[in-house]
């Protein structure tokens, strides 16, 4: 019992170790990314403290950080002090919770008499998937707590916006992930892997479209550009945290990237393979040192890529709007969501039996149909539904009131009142 | 303006081909002009150790220069018409009597304050006699206020500091003029 409190504990410090330290220095990638992206050169001069070497900028992180620790933490006389506070405390457990379930096999140490340990915080947990996506869901709280608490218009609308974001796009995650857990017939993170490891068939190819209801819905969810609603700089100052600074703020920025690493391990967790690579991991759910050393590696050098490719969809793609999000979500992603769910229901309820297939052909079949799937409902859903229209002045209207007085009948034409504000209130 | 005034002229977007409406090509667009970004060569400049260079730093609008005429005086004939052009008013001169025969007025003090010059150029523009002029210096600072008042000499010193990186107009035409004379003699020889 308390060697098992005290592995927990080295576990957990250890994820936190590399969790912040990571964080930290994904920024400084994620700044050295937008600035290539511009053209320019980007953070490459702080180094080593009182000393001339640079490092290509490596000791950036370090300096970010103190400079943030030792800003002065102005809170505005206005806001709600409790919730004020509270809001980057819940939304920074809810974001770090997450990793107690994120599994990288189990490691045999070769030490007779003791058991392999898991590479997890909490192994084997039988609820992991619903745990996980409770707590990251649990993030918006704190948005919601800060936003509220800060007394502010365009906090008030950031922290409304991630609201409406997160329900709006956590249907679509839920659909894809019945879908994913349906597969692996359980809902432990492990075995998902692990099933996808003895296969050797990732699930991005044989669940293409949950894949991409997936990854939209998780980018939306960990509110990242094109899905920044909440933060929105040109429309709301910072969102929800206009009125936050030094410390707070940093919890929250800390939190929000967090979100983002979260988001690429679970795509890497559901739909890459996790720790697996081809000749390279093994299948086995124990490995020895160099094997979970290597397992880490690939599982790490997965996420990292992850990463970067949402670090280049930032720069690619323009914002939505919101009533273009909001579309996206309920007119898109849940009708999406539920095609591949119909049909792995239809695959277990009988399917596999009508057809006839065993084995591996079997699963040839099932991605097939999977990708059959995509095609078409991406091509029907680009037909019936266009994806962008006119919020433009009524041009109907506009043409009729330029028309000569005689050419209209009476009654019809609009007067030019119809599309201007009335001011009726300051008389 | 209103929607109905007859000075707008509504364009209609052409409607979307089946491809566009798929997102897919611009999705595919987006995506590769960023990474042909990604290792597209940089334009910053690193700054303290390399330099921005000038295509032509004659035309670059830095800090101003006094100029010198060919015996070494100053161009300057105190004809205020620098100072009435400034629209920022950080010119300010005083005239006196000319010591030399070949003109009425020469500025005892000419001060630019570096301040409030917007370096607009119309200074160099409204001199009747090419006697200020921007330079290229571009990285100006200074300690306090009154440092970053430019007086007579140093505004002179700017001239001898960059008179052979930029020759002054009256240099350029004499050199312009020279050629020419030295072309059409070896022309008839």
């Amino acid at each position: 019992m308390v060697g098992l409190i005290i592995e927990t504990c080295v576990k957990i410090a250890l994820a936190l170790g590399v969790l912040m330290t990571g964080a930290a220095y994904l920024v400084l990638v994620e700044r050295w990314i937008a600035a290539w992206v511009q053209d320019r050169i980007g953070p490459n001069r702080v180094g080593i403290p009182l000393t001339n070497i640079r490092l290509f900028g490596l000791g950036q992180p370090i300096a970010d950080g103190l400079k943030l620790i030792f800003k002065e933490e102005y809170v505005p006389g206005h806001v709600d002090r409790v919730v004020y506070n509270l809001g980057p405390i819940l939304t920074f457990v809810a974001a770090v919770a997450v990793y107690a379930v994120v599994p990288l096999g189990q490691v045999d140490l070769g030490i007779s008499g003791w058991r392999p340990i898991d590479l997890t915080i909490v192994p084997q947990f039988d609820a992991a998937l619903v745990y996980l996506f409770a707590a990251n869901g649990a993030a918006v709280y704190g948005v919601i707590a800060g936003g509220w608490a800060s007394r502010n218009k365009y906090s008030l609308f950031g922290a409304l916006r991630a609201a409406a974001q997160l329900i709006a796009y956590e249907i679509p995650l839920s659909l894809t992930l019945l879908v994913v857990a349906l597969y692996a017939g359980s809902l432990q993170l492990d075995q998902m892997v692990l099933q996808q490891a003895q296969t050797g068939v990732w699930n991005i190819v044989l669940h293409p479209l949950t894949f991409v209801v997936f990854f939209v819905a998780v980018t939306a969810e960990a509110a990242r550009l094109p899905f920044d609603l909440p933060e929105t700089e040109q429309e709301l100052v910072g969102g929800f945290h206009t009125e936050y600074s030094g410390m707070r703020l940093m919890t929250y920025l800390v939190s929000e990237f967090l979100h983002m690493v979260t988001a690429a391990v679970l795509i890497v967790l559901l739909f890459l393979g996790g720790w697996h690579f081809w000749g390279l991991t093994g299948s086995e759910p124990v490995a020895g040192i160099g094997g979970a050393l290597l397992r880490i590696i690939v599982f790490a050098v997965k996420v990292l890529l992850v990463i970067w490719f949402f670090m280049m969809m930032r720069w690619s793609w323009p914002r939505f709007r919101f009533d273009q999000l909001m579309r996206l979500a309920w007119k898109v992603l849940i009708p999406w969501g539920m095609v591949p769910l119909v049909i792995l229901v239809w695959w277990y309820s009988g399917g596999e039996e009508v057809l006839g297939l065993e084995g591996g052909r079997g699963l040839a079949l099932l991605a097939v149909i999977n990708w059959a799937a995509l095609i078409a409902v991406w091509i029907v859903t680009a037909q019936l539904s266009p994806p962008s229209y006119d919020n433009r002045p009524r041009q109907d209207l506009v043409r009729l009131a330029r028309q000569p007085e005689q050419a209209i009948p009476a009654g019809v034409r609009p007067t030019a009142k119809a599309w201007q504000p009335s001011f009726d209130n300051e008389e | 303006m209103k929607p109905d005034s007859s000075e707008i002229r509504w364009v209609d977007e052409s409607p979307l081909t089946p491809a566009e409406r798929s997102y897919l090509p611009l999705f595919i667009e987006g995506l590769t002009t960023t990474f042909r970004h990604l290792v597209s060569p940089k334009i910053t400049v690193q700054f303290p150790e390399e330099r921005h260079e000038f295509p032509d730093p004659i035309i670059y609008r830095g800090v101003h220069r006094l100029n010198r005429d060919e015996q070494g005086r100053v161009k300057c004939v105190a004809c205020f018409l620098c100072a009435t052009a400034c629209p920022a008013h950080c010119i300010d001169i005083v005239a006196a009597p000319s010591p030399w025969p070949d003109r009425e007025k020469y500025p005892v003090v000419f001060n630019i304050d570096m301040l409030r010059c917007i370096f607009c150029g119309m200074c160099e523009e409204a001199c009747p006699v090419d006697a200020i002029e921007l330079t290229s210096l571009y990285d100006l600072s200074g300690k306090s206020r009154d440092e970053m008042i430019f007086d007579k000499e140093k505004l002179l010193s700017v001239y001898d500091q960059t008179k052979d990186l930029e020759p002054p107009r009256w240099m350029r035409e004499r050199d312009v003029l020279e050629d020419q004379t030295s072309d059409s003699a070896t022309g008839e020889t």
